[in-house]
């Protein structure tokens, strides 16, 4: 039982993780229908950035420097890498982002030299806690509560406020939202912005149950992210993040299966989950159908 | 007249090719250049490159099918070739871990039973052996792509990426094994197969004749080759049209699951030879390097060369190849042509610059090198160009 919980516990926790990771995935697909590749590596940067900042200043601030690095990372990206090519083709923009990741990972490869960089232990975050049962890590707790609470906000913030109408509108008809007045540049960043900062929340908590980072470490959890933007329906944030829960979940009881070598399988599963999903529903579950006209 | 035209550009080609191997000869040979140089590992793998540019490019800009999925096709490639075609005597040493291998033959000694295995026979053994070991590779690579295409072929653009990038990265997960162990040797490499410097015929334990580049040379060349002709034929002209419009293809009678997924078969078939040519290439045989990076990398040098050109695809991977493996070199080492900086030129940076180089290229030369035109044409065009700026001059 105590292992179950354990079990149960650390998948909730991986699962928000890649929750936060995936809403930016599935808002910048959403709006540009754009697999944002390079999204991974901007969550991989943001924990190098905090090794960096926290061996020079102290954590309190290097926390909320980090995440404001991260947000202007995912702005200057969007400007740089992705608004030039607005009126391009679908395929060159998701080249466009293949190459960001790749010349983020070789950038991170250069700067840290290769190694693996030891993430610092966060105080309140590496603390162990006692749950019914079993013993785990304070940022277990505190992932899907905070999860919930970002959550909350950010439905609030797309349902309420004008520039969530905004984004709604884009996301439904670009070319006509554009008719409207609507500034889609600044929907455009601001997406990006959200993503980011959800992006460098998540680096956070992810990384803090690591010892260290390697420049190769966002690009799996940024698939996984994305395989959990599909599962829920991409373009839906409840459909992302509970896509993301089960995902978490699922993967840490493959982990534990009883099988030699069951946790190779860990990301096969999640990509044999992801070609089913597509073959059986490729909307997801909580996806709009798209209808194509001619 | 077009029929002419044809003939005569088809009669390039092959003269082109004939030029160029014999080249490759006499480069290896003639000792102006000594074989451990850097420019033959160049040549090689860019040649292996190549055709695994030119199999993504039938794909990716002749049908207009996004798959990222070229990596893990390479792998089955690999895999096959090398379990296939190492010797039995070996096969106890290479599989040391799991108390031998479970296939107790190897293609070459099977042809070697007939032909014998020294000499000229064992010469033609190794050759069938190889030949046949490669052709399988590509065969395993094509059927795993028919299993997979049934259901992700359906799927739109980018869905379709995501879903061959997850069936690579599966495929992995699954040659990593431990259970399969005695086929694919768990995690560790399988080595001792017949290689590229194989084919270097010796005599008294001299080389006599270099071959290690002139063979993937040839097969780069044939495969290409047979690429080119699909291209040329009704069949390319239906991928094409359903690159430039599904419904527009569909309209005009084309099939398009059919097609889409001859074009998924063929072009893994390709990879898979690629991918054998790339174990022969590095002399092992492994999971580790056939990841996503691989994949992105030869996107990368399928863009740089042009989406939808042949020629462009092979100019951009010898570029590629030639930039990441010896021009660039000096970045890395602290010396680049006369700039001595120790504390920027170290490990790492060359693959930063070379990033931004790309960068650029996908940012502001979205066309690449070639465009979709193949090289003659882009001769003809260039020339036409300089031309008009002559008279405008005048």
């Amino acid at each position: 039982m105590a292992f179950f919980l354990s079990v149960l516990l650390s998948g909730i926790s991986v699962g928000g993780q890649y929750a936060l990771i995936a809403i930016g995935y599935t808002m910048v697909y959403g709006i540009l229908r754009l697999i944002n590749f390079a999204h991974g590596d901007v969550f991989m940067v943001a924990g190098l950035m905090l090794i960096y900042l926290s061996a020079a200043i102290p954590l309190y601030l290097a926390i909320p420097l980090m995440i404001l690095l991260t947000v202007l990372l995912g702005f200057v990206i969007e400007r740089a890498a992705y608004k030039p090519l607005r009126s391009a083709p679908r395929m060159s923009v998701m080249i466009s982002a293949i190459g960001v990741s790749y010349l983020l990972q070789n950038t991170a490869t250069y700067i840290t030299g290769g190694q693996p960089m030891s993430y610092p232990s966060i105080p309140v975050l590496s603390d162990m806690v006692q749950v019914g049962p079993a013993t785990t890590s304070m940022v277990t707790v505190v992932t899907p509560i905070l999860v919930l609470v970002l959550v909350i906000l950010l439905v609030q913030l797309i349902n309420r406020t004008k520039i969530g109408m905004a984004m709604r509108a884009v996301a439904k008809d670009f070319e006509t939202s554009q008719l409207m007045g609507i500034k889609i540049n600044s929907v455009i960043s601001a997406t990006f912005i959200i993503g980011s900062f959800l992006a460098a929340i998540g680096s956070l908590l992810y990384f803090s149950n690591y010892t260290y980072i390697t420049p190769s470490a966002g690009a799996m959890p940024g698939l996984k992210a994305f395989v959990a933007a599909v599962f829920g329906g991409i373009g839906s944030i409840p459909g992302a993040v509970i896509g993301a829960f089960i995902i978490g979940i699922c993967e840490n009881f493959v982990k534990v299966l009883p099988f030699e070598g069951a946790s190779n399988f860990v990301d096969a599963f999640t990509f044999a989950l992801l070609i089913v999903i597509l073959a059986v529903k490729p909307t997801g579950l909580f996806g709009e159908k798209a209808t194509d006209k001619v | 007249m077009k029929q002419t035209k044809k003939n005569s550009s088809a009669l390039a080609g092959l003269i082109l090719s004939v030029v160029l191997l014999a080249l490759v000869i006499f480069l290896e040979n003639s000792g102006l250049v000594p074989p451990t140089h850097i420019l033959f590992t160049v040549l090689k793998k860019g040649a292996v490159y190549s055709l695994v540019a030119v199999s993504m490019n039938l794909l990716n800009g002749f049908t207009g099918l996004f798959s990222l999925g070229q990596a893990g096709f390479m792998l089955l490639g690999a895999y096959t070739y090398a379990i296939l075609t190492v010797p039995t005597d070996v096969r106890d040493s290479v599989y040391y871990l799991y108390g031998g291998s479970a296939i107790h033959f190897s293609l070459q000694e099977l042809f070697g039973s007939i032909f014998g295995n020294s000499g000229v026979g064992g010469a033609i053994s190794l050759v069938l052996g190889v030949l046949l070991g490669l052709i399988l590779a590509g065969c395993v690579a094509a059927f795993f792509a028919y299993l997979i295409g049934l259901p992700v072929l359906r799927l739109k653009s980018d869905y379709l990426a995501i879903a061959t990038l997850g069936f690579a990265e599966i495929l992995r997960a699954v040659f990593q094994w431990q259970k399969l162990g005695p086929i694919t040797n768990g995690a560790n490499m399988i080595k001792s197969f017949p290689t590229f410097s194989s084919f270097n015929i010796k005599a008294g334990g001299k080389v006599v004749l270099y071959l290690s580049t002139f063979v993937p040379f040839l097969l780069t060349i044939i495969c290409v080759a047979i690429i080119v002709l699909l291209i040329n034929s009704s069949y390319g002209r239906a991928f094409k049209a359903i690159r430039d419009d599904e419904i527009a293809a569909e309209a005009m009678g084309i099939n398009l699951p059919r097609h889409k997924m001859l074009s998924f078969c063929i072009s893994s078939f390709f990879a898979g030879i690629g991918g054998a040519m790339f174990a022969m290439f590095s002399n092992n045989a492994q999971a580790m390097p056939y990841t996503s990076a691989m994949t992105y990398e030869i996107l990368l040098i399928v863009v740089i060369g042009g989406i939808g050109s042949i020629s462009g695809s092979i100019i951009g991977t010898f570029l590629y190849v030639a930039c990441a493996e010896w021009w660039l070199r000096g970045l890395d080492n602290g010396q680049f042509l006369f700039i001595k900086a120790p504390g920027v030129f170290r490990s790492g940076f060359r693959m930063v610059v070379f990033s931004v180089i790309i960068m650029v290229v996908v940012l502001f030369f979205r066309k690449g090198i070639m465009g979709n035109q193949e090289l003659p044409q882009k001769l003809r065009s260039l020339k036409a160009h300089l031309g008009k700026k002559k008279e405008a001059a005048e």
